[in-house]
């Protein structure tokens, strides 16, 4: 009585726009972390191009590291990793793989910053920060908005970011270093340790080179509309 | 949880999207049956059958005697057709508005204590001695031309019922547009439902019957408050055939607020949920064809994962709003980090809303073909505009209440 071909065709038609929406997925989602590969790829030849030059600078004056000899990426890397965590289409294990090489870099990065600041005597101005995905962790998620604020607010800031229970040895070590317990989130500043939330302001007075790096940002902005003036 | 969260999702999709696929291909069928329709339906007809129009009352002075006066103005032999006009008791003026229409010679008015709609039908259907009958509401008004746009079907021996196409008289208010545009739709539903042979509501206004199906099956019941979709269920249960002409077109008063259109549906979906359990031996029983197999099951499942689709997406914008809010009190508002961003990579390329844009996308397809159908032309209206934006938030206010009411058995009211 009922003509089954019908049902057939849409159930085909139908299956076919399902398939197509997991494969256009799928494709997306590689392309997105192919995108970060080549981020990643960059900031590590960025990372080998200022360790080359700092070597290469090593028996000379800290004036000729010039603005901009850090790596400028990391903070994209970690925003399209933070998004990419919450989503379904990315495949975990590739995922997995480019947090991985996420977290080194910041730790390549995070020793580069260290020796220019002790052989330069500059003041700091790198926050490293332990946060958890594991456990609800309320106070992590405000931090996270707080960082980023402050990354806006001065684009000369390096903020290291690390999953406390990511499985990576050079992330134990960064723990075991500095003592960070699991009362998180927690904050390494200036080698001083401190947990649980911080305001912006809190922050700015705790990172005393912020305040340098903000009369910084204004000096070069009122460079650039004199210049612009005349 | 959240990964069967995540599998009622994709099963809810998978379904819309079969429906709404196979409504298509229904449509690429019948279009030439359509064009047909349109350009014969109603124009020779040879012998006109004798026809009863039951106009049942309650609280109806302000529109009943429009409604009558558009029957009297119907392209039909007079003779062949005559009105029962059935005052259910009604307490404002409705029974002095019948009565100037009592000395027309085709017109008889009734009256009885208030019984409920179906009860006035009953009475006046003894009083029937045409070869067919049918109802409209009182709130309703006919084209001069639907009944001869009805008539033909009753060629084919083995059709039992012809139920109209339903307008929005007169939209006045937002919602009333917006259900212009809904009722669209189920011009375009309930024509293809009739190609399937799945039509399961005959409605109030204007539906036509032979009398025999009354006089077979038994007359109205009271169906939960839904006489007229509890007729066609049994209709279908013994296999009496009901179609759909979508050139007879009816026009309506729609609920002009939002709790007289909440009341109504409300009202339609609770009549549609308990008629459904009481005919549920339909479902999924070959014996009765697409409505059993696909139709009942689909339209009743339509209900449930409407709810849990829109409660799903209320959920995550919620979370949203509240992560919004705990930023803003954070680090409060800034346009650099605060606003969306539109780097593509941050755009929400998951499977859940590819699959979601395609419904979308042939729910627009269809939407269009139903405007066209309905209207003879698609132009952009506020209609489109206010079903677009609001139908999606008010939907689930009344099937949640329907759903509610039917699980807890608690009774509903008309009004």
């Amino acid at each position: 009585m009922i003509n089954p071909k019908k049902y057939i065709v849409a159930f085909t038609i139908t299956a076919v726009i399902f398939g197509t929406a997991i494969y256009v997925s799928n494709l997306l989602g590689q392309k997105k972390l192919e995108d970060v590969r080549a981020i990643e790829n960059r900031v590590a030849l960025d990372i080998l191009s200022s360790e080359t030059q700092f070597a290469l600078l090593e028996e000379t004056s800290c004036r000729d590291i010039a603005p901009g000899f850090l790596s400028k990426e990391l903070g994209s890397i970690g925003e399209r990793l933070t998004y990419a965590e919450n989503q379904t289409e990315f495949n975990t294990n590739d995922l997995e793989y480019l947090k991985r090489s996420y977290f080194l870099l910041e730790i390549k990065d995070y020793l580069l910053m260290k020796r220019l600041t002790e052989k330069c005597g500059i003041k700091p101005t790198f926050i490293l920060y332990f946060y958890s995905t594991e456990d609800a962790c309320e106070e992590c998620q405000r931090t996270g908005y707080v960082l980023t604020a402050l990354r806006d607010k001065y684009p000369d800031l390096r903020v290291y970011s690390f999953d406390y229970h990511f499985d990576l040895g050079a992330i134990d070590t960064l723990v075991s270093i500095y003592k960070v317990k699991l009362d998180l989130p927690a904050l390494i500043i200036n080698g001083l340790t401190y947990y649980g939330f911080y305001s912006v302001e809190d922050l700015e007075t705790m990172v005393p080179a912020l305040k340098e790096l903000a009369a910084r940002a204004k000096a070069l902005e009122k460079t650039a509309t004199s210049t612009l003036t005349d | 949880m959240a990964e069967i969260q995540a599998l009622i999702l994709y099963c809810s999709l998978f379904i819309s999207l079969f429906f709404e696929v196979f409504l298509l291909i229904t449509y690429l069928e019948v279009r030439e049956e359509l064009d047909l329709e349109d350009k014969h339906l109603g124009k020779n007809i040879r012998e006109f059958p004798t026809v009863t129009i039951i106009v049942p009352c309650f609280n109806e002075e302000r529109t009943v005697g429009d409604t009558i006066r558009s029957l009297l103005d119907l392209d039909y032999p007079k003779e062949k057709l005559s009105i029962i006009a059935v005052d259910d008791g009604s307490t404002d003026g409705t029974r002095r508005e019948l009565a100037s229409f009592e000395s027309r010679h085709q017109i008889s008015v009734l009256s009885k204590k208030n019984g409920g709609k179906h009860t006035a039908l009953n009475l006046a259907l003894e009083k029937v001695e045409s070869e067919l009958v049918g109802c409209l509401d009182a709130d309703s008004f006919v084209d001069s031309d639907a009944l001869r746009k009805i008539v033909p079907f009753f060629d084919d021996a083995s059709i039992m019922a012809v139920t109209p196409s339903i307008k929005v008289f007169e939209p006045q208010s937002v919602l009333q547009y917006l259900q212009k545009i809904e009722y669209s739709w189920g011009i375009f539903l309930r024509r293809m439902l009739s190609s399937l042979g799945a039509l399961y509501v005959t409605p109030g206004p204007f539906s036509i019957f032979r009398v025999r199906v009354f006089r077979e099956l038994g007359g109205y019941a009271h169906g939960h408050q839904t006489e007229d979709l509890e007729i066609a269920l049994r209709m279908q249960k013994h296999r009496y055939k009901i179609v759909n002409s979508y050139g007879a077109h009816v026009y309506t008063v729609a609920p002009k607020s939002l709790g007289a259109l909440y009341r109504q549906r409300v009202r339609w979906t609770y009549g549609f949920l308990n008629n459904a359990i009481d005919y549920r031996g339909m479902f999924f029983n070959k014996k009765y064809g697409h409505i059993g197999i696909f139709i009942l099951p689909i339209a009743t499942s339509s209900i449930f994962s409407t709810l849990f689709i829109f409660g799903n997406t209320l959920w995550n914008n919620l979370n949203g709003a509240v992560d919004a809010l705990v930023k803003f009190q954070t680090v409060g508002f800034n346009w650099h980090s605060s606003l969306p961003s539109f780097d593509w990579f941050f755009f929400n390329t998951g499977v859940l809303p590819i699959l979601a844009t395609g419904v979308v996308m042939l729910t627009l397809i269809i939407l269009y073909l139903s405007i066209k159908m309905a209207e003879g032309k698609v132009r952009f209206s506020r209609g489109i505009f206010y079903y677009l934006a609001l139908y999606i938030f008010i939907v689930p206010l009344w099937l949640t209440k329907a759903v509610f009411n039917t699980i807890f058995r608690r009774q509903i009211n008309w009004r």
